[in-house]
């Protein structure tokens, strides 16, 4: 039965997560993909938002850059940055944002600036891209990252884009419009939010992983839900929908 | 009438030390202008973008530049931008200082410029450690009670280049597709360079005037240049060229390398035309972009 890759789990999974949704704002590579199929499952309304100023994208093929002019033939709209930014993000019109980056913690805070020091970085990443603002307005944000220890930390080497912070509460301190992180989707399993702490949760494993395979790749201890669960695998029309109409090339699916 | 040469527009228009800006995200991103200021010899420019793409990566690996502000440092899909890390790491060919900002918080400098504006207002950056590596980025308190909110300052370059897909000689200018903050940076700045794919008479910007982005009024000079973008894309004229921004993470990967490109391809041609020729029209039959044209409207 183990005849789907860790990728598509990921993809499927991403996209389950997105049933009912209205818009979301997608980022370039998984993201992108998982939306794509949930608009042809789980949420045929679904509105693709990019942050170079598309909404309502109808790709015909699959973008290779957020900034592809695939996603412009047959958009609903395309407007400025400006507009973008101003009026569809802080304006509260997203209802889902996905991001990713080197680096997340418990709280789901993320970092894609540097790795060490600010000033003299081990690696220099590309910093906040629009990340920064679509973690603070969008109204959840939804994250897909592969797990391992060097993503997973127990401490940032650098805050871009804010997750829970400290913990539950912190955001509405500060008045931030969105709800934050709700999942964190990885190749292994699935985390969701205690809404209490704010703190990372582990609720499902993909099939064939273990516990410990989960533990293995994270640099904390992770809070286990009492209700942990196994991620329903892809169903054949999911994985036909991905092979043969989303990424006949498999460049997301290795 | 302004129509004008790339070589006398970046000959009269930028200067040592001068602030530029070549905006365009992903799409219409003005190599054309790039490579003549390279091949002119700028230096100790601070350059303005979003997104310094492989543009700035060819400027900084050229020494032109002595700093970058900007919001997003990579080969879009691809990975690092190699001549731009070795002149942050080893101050290879010179050092480079970056003043970093979100997108919204660029786009919200280039706002402020534009509208002659002390500052400009966003919620962005709390819980952020972005301002304390940028101390431009601050916060005040809202005057009508609603807390702090985070303010940029404005960004007015002394020159910003804007390509597009056709204007008039006075510059009256019409982009479509990814329209970025072009409309903002130009307005922002003290001179603009419009350079385009196709000059037409104004009868034609006249017969759709919401497509005019940009105004001759605040244009200084416009210059005719096909396929000006390349390797970036112009919607309806060609697509972008992944191919290259595939080969140049091998290219930039290598300082030599990188040099030898810069031999050939920029200071090796004279101009922009000669680089179309020799790229040869394998690459531009490669690029046509599908037929989507738009239904015409009602103006009358």
């Amino acid at each position: 039965m183990n005849d789907y890759t860790p990728s598509e789990m990921m993809i499927v999974a991403a996209a389950r997560a997105l049933a009912g949704v209205r818009t979301v704002f997608v980022g370039v590579g998984l993201p992108n993909i998982a939306c794509n199929l949930a608009q042809r499952t789980v949420a045929p309304d679904l509105e693709l938002v990019y942050e170079s100023g598309v909404y309502g994208a109808r790709p015909a093929r699959l973008p290779l850059s957020i900034g592809d002019p695939a996603l412009i033939t047959g958009a609903l709209s395309v407007c400025s940055m400006a507009d973008l930014f101003g009026l569809y993000l802080q304006g509260g019109r997203i209802d889902v944002a996905f991001l990713g980056g080197a680096q997340i913690d418990r709280y789901g805070n993320l970092n894609t600036t540097v790795i060490g020091d600010y000033a003299h970085p081990k690696v220099r990443l590309p910093g906040s891209g629009g990340a920064c603002e679509i973690a603070i307005h969008a109204r959840q944000v939804f994250i897909i990252m592969r797990l391992s220890r060097r993503s997973f930390v127990e401490r940032l080497d650098f805050l871009t884009s804010p997750g829970h912070l400290g913990g539950s509460g912190e955001r509405e301190r500060l008045g931030m419009p969105g709800r934050g992180p709700q999942v964190v989707v990885t190749d292994k399993c699935v985390f969701r939010f205690d809404p209490g702490t704010g703190e990372m949760v582990l609720v499902s494993l993909h099939p064939g992983v273990r516990l410990e395979d989960v533990r293995a790749e994270m640099g904390w201890d992770p809070r286990v839900s009492p209700d942990l669960t196994e991620t329903e695998p892809p169903t054949p029309e999911e994985l036909r929908l991905l092979r043969e109409e989303l990424d006949p090339l498999g460049v997301y699916r290795s | 009438m302004k129509l004008t040469t790339m070589h006398d527009a970046i000959a009269t228009y930028v200067h040592d030390g001068d602030t530029v800006a070549i905006e365009g995200f992903t799409a219409c991103i003005g190599f054309a202008a790039a490579h003549e200021i390279i091949r002119q010899g700028r230096r100790d420019l601070v350059l303005c973008r979003m997104t310094p793409d492989l543009i700035y990566d060819q400027m900084v690996a050229a020494g032109c530049a002595r700093k970058l502000v900007f919001s997003y440092l990579g080969n879009p899909g691809v990975g690092p931008l190699h001549a731009i890390r070795r002149a942050v790491e080893k101050g290879i060919p010179a050092p480079l200082e970056l003043e970093e900002y979100s997108h919204f918080g660029m786009v919200a400098r280039y706002i402020a410029g534009a509208y002659r504006l002390p500052f400009f207002p966003l919620r962005s950056y709390v819980g952020s450690d972005l301002p304390k590596v940028n101390p431009r980025i601050r916060f005040v308190e809202s005057p009508y009670g609603d807390g702090p909110i985070a303010v940029v300052p404005p960004l007015n370059p002394d020159v910003a280049i804007i390509h597009a897909q056709r204007a008039d000689v006075n510059g009256n200018t019409q982009l479509w597709g990814l329209l970025g903050a072009q409309k903002e940076a130009a307005f922002a700045a003290r001179h603009v360079i419009v350079v385009v794919e196709e000059i037409v008479d104004e009868e034609v910007i006249r017969s759709d005037p919401n497509r005019t982005l940009i105004p001759g009024l605040i244009v200084d000079a416009v210059v005719h240049e096909p396929y000006g973008a390349h390797p970036s894309y112009v919607q309806g004229y060609y697509d972008r060229d992944n191919d290259f921004y595939l080969r140049w993470d091998e290219i930039s990967r290598d300082e030599a390398a990188t040099r030898a490109w810069l031999e050939e391809w920029v200071y090796g041609v004279r101009d922009r035309a000669e680089y179309v020729e020799k790229m040869g029209r394998e690459t531009w039959e490669r690029l046509k972009p599908a037929q989507a044209w738009s239904r015409p409207v009602n103006y009358g």
